[in-house]
């Protein structure tokens, strides 16, 4: 009850960070999506680029959130940007990659071999091919993929409160350093429910994006 | 109208240069259809590939209408050859109008003209527009997919046409239906036609000519009769099989064995005659009762001629079928064998007898073809066997 009375009182702060933290992961991916989506499609021209890339990516994703925001500091110090929104929106954007990069390609690189054929063979060029044929036929699987980034990334935004990004996690850091469960426990449900209902409402959206005549293949995201 | 000129392809494998077609040098007429058959990894499929350039050649030309191909942009080639391949293709993401219309649209016709492409193909092909249209490729059945398979690669109406095993993934009832509605349709489109297929029989059924391909050599090239008549050697005669002689059966019609010598009788002819006329053509068991109009009604046997008395119209049997001149002659062999009797009469468009087909006739016929005479094979490849 305590808590509910907390979160109430401090309805209007908790809504202004649920935003900050809903626009924090929302710039992120989208931008990690425009690069992500691209670089997926280009490596499936080259299996020795994309073994590369994919192992990069997964590299970048075993660095724990902290270590990465420290590494930042120095580094965006020198334009005046150690810490705070910019680095936290780099560091959601490096983790974003490897789930957006990697369903790309798996999902292009699937695209049945008779279709690619097909399209060939009735004479479309590569871009054809792409945009009215390959695209069309990954995007459930480039949509899980963005989702899993999302997901993820909320709960790293979390932590890059710690950096002065603003977002959910300033109700968990605040409430460990002033020993207020109150405020930790209001900050880490509100980031567990943010991350279902986002992943919910994506999941909507990947159905609605894919196309009609291949609903059953959205499953197998 | 395809020629290929010393069409030649290999692949590097890591087990070394694998040659899939040797110098391959063929001649398709405008308006035929030419079957490549043989046994799998002979380099039919490559042959076919290396026609819209799915497959780079290695060296050799492909002529078509006489152009040289080589030197054309890759992509307007192909969307100027229709191409059906085994899996059908069907783009999921399209309705069934899209994927009819997308080469077309490639094209640049104008949305009114391709709109109505599409509904003309769809009656072509015998689906309801209105009814499919609108649907997705993965609610129709097979059949359904591979004839707009077929639709799409004839959207833009093109001259030629490559189709891969078209109707290999198709069960055998409705792989039959579709490859008479394609010979229906191919009479009216007089496309050229390059269709490869393993089925010994699809080839007979469909092809104007068939070229048999072994190990990457075009070894035969002749038209179906020719070929079950003449094998050139061991192998090809092997893979026609040893009931070549019965395939044939598929190709010749009533027309080309009828006898239009038919003895017949009238109803009010005396069984007397009927006896008489059955001694002098020299038939073993009967003779066949016509009236005026020349329509079959009956037969009289020689053992009733012989012992009874009386008039034709009132002792004559059944007669157990009759064939027409455009029936070939494996449903002949059929009925005669069901009947088991020797000959049949033949009746015209009109159902009058106009002659009879004897099983001596054809034996005679399809034997004629298998005694050695000096005829060049169709065959453009020098190649000879190892």
């Amino acid at each position: 009850m305590e808590l509910f009375q907390y979160a109430l009182d401090n309805l209007d702060l908790l809504l202004s960070r649920t935003l900050e933290h809903i626009a924090l992961v929302g710039v992120a991916v989208g931008i990690a999506t425009l690069t992500g989506v691209p670089i997926g499609i280009a490596i499936t021209k080259n299996e020795r680029l994309a073994k590369t890339v994919l192992y990069v990516a997964s590299i970048i994703v075993t660095v724990p959130s902290i270590a990465l925001f420290g590494i930042m500091i120095p580094v965006l110090s020198l334009i005046g940007h150690g810490i705070g929104y910019l680095p936290a929106v780099i560091a959601v954007l490096l983790y974003s990659q490897l789930p957006i990069i990697r369903n790309t390609y798996t999902a292009i690189n699937n695209v049945d071999p008779a279709l690619r054929e097909a399209a060939r063979g009735i004479g479309m060029s590569q871009n054809q091919r792409l945009r009215m044929v390959e695209i069309p036929l990954a995007v459930p699987v480039i949509m899980a993929g963005v989702r899993t980034a999302v997901v993820l990334n909320i709960g790293v935004m979390a932590i890059a409160a710690y950096i002065g990004a603003g977002g959910l996690g300033t109700f968990i850091s605040r409430g460990i350093s002033q020993s207020d469960p109150r405020q930790l426990i209001v900050g880490a449900v509100a980031v567990s429910l943010l991350a279902i209902i986002v992943d919910y409402g994506l999941l909507a959206l990947q159905k609605r994006l894919t196309p009609l005549g291949m609903e059953r293949a959205a499953e197998t995201a | 109208m395809i020629r290929l000129d010393n069409l030649t392809k290999v692949f590097d494998t890591p087990k070394g240069a694998v040659t899939a077609a040797d110098h391959i040098n063929m001649d398709v007429p405008a308006g035929e259809i030419c079957i490549l058959l043989g046994p799998s990894g002979c380099g039919k499929t490559t042959t076919l590939k290396m026609i819209n350039r799915i497959i780079r050649p290695t060296s050799g030309k492909v002529f078509i209408n006489g152009e040289d191909t080589t030197d054309l942009n890759t992509q307007e080639l192909r969307r100027n050859i229709g191409y059906v391949i085994q899996q059908i293709g069907l783009f999921p993401n399209m309705t069934i109008e899209e994927n009819i219309v997308v080469v077309p649209k490639l094209l640049g016709w104008d949305k009114a003209k391709y709109k109505a492409r599409a509904r003309e193909l769809m009656d072509m092909i015998a689906l309801d527009p209105d009814a499919f249209l609108k649907r997705y490729p993965n609610e129709l059945s097979g059949g359904q997919q591979q004839r707009i398979g077929v639709a799409r690669a004839l959207a833009a109406d093109p001259p030629v046409m490559l189709m891969d095993e078209p109707f290999g993934a198709i069960d055998p009832i409705n792989r039959a239906v579709i490859q008479d509605e394609f010979l229906k349709m191919q009479q009216e489109l007089n496309k050229t036609i390059m269709f490869v297929s393993h089925d010994i029989d699809e080839a007979i059924k469909m092809g104007d000519r068939v070229a048999i391909f072994r190990a990457g050599r075009l070894e035969q090239y002749s038209t179906p009769d020719e070929l079950l008549a003449n094998p050139k050697d061991d192998f090809v005669e092997s893979f026609l099989g040893e009931d070549r002689a019965l395939k044939r059966l598929n190709l010749v019609k009533v027309r080309d064995v009828v006898s239009d010598e038919i003895g017949t009788v009238s109803p009010g002819d005396t069984l007397e005659t009927a006896l008489a006329r059955i001694d002098d053509f020299g038939y073993q068991n009967a003779i066949l009762v016509v009236n005026d109009r020349r329509q079959p009604v009956g037969l009289i046997t020689r053992s009733q001629a012989r012992t009874t008395k009386g008039y034709c119209r009132d002792h004559f049997q059944n007669v157990p079928a009759t064939v027409s001149l455009d029936d070939d002659l494996r449903k002949v062999a059929s009925l005669m064998f069901s009947n088991d009797i020797t000959w049949l009469p033949c009746v015209d468009e009109t159902g009058r007898v106009c002659g009879q087909i004897t099983q001596r006739a054809m034996t005679h016929h399809l034997g004629s073809r298998f005694r050695p005479k000096e005829q060049a094979p169709a065959t453009a490849d020098p190649a000879t066997k190892e």
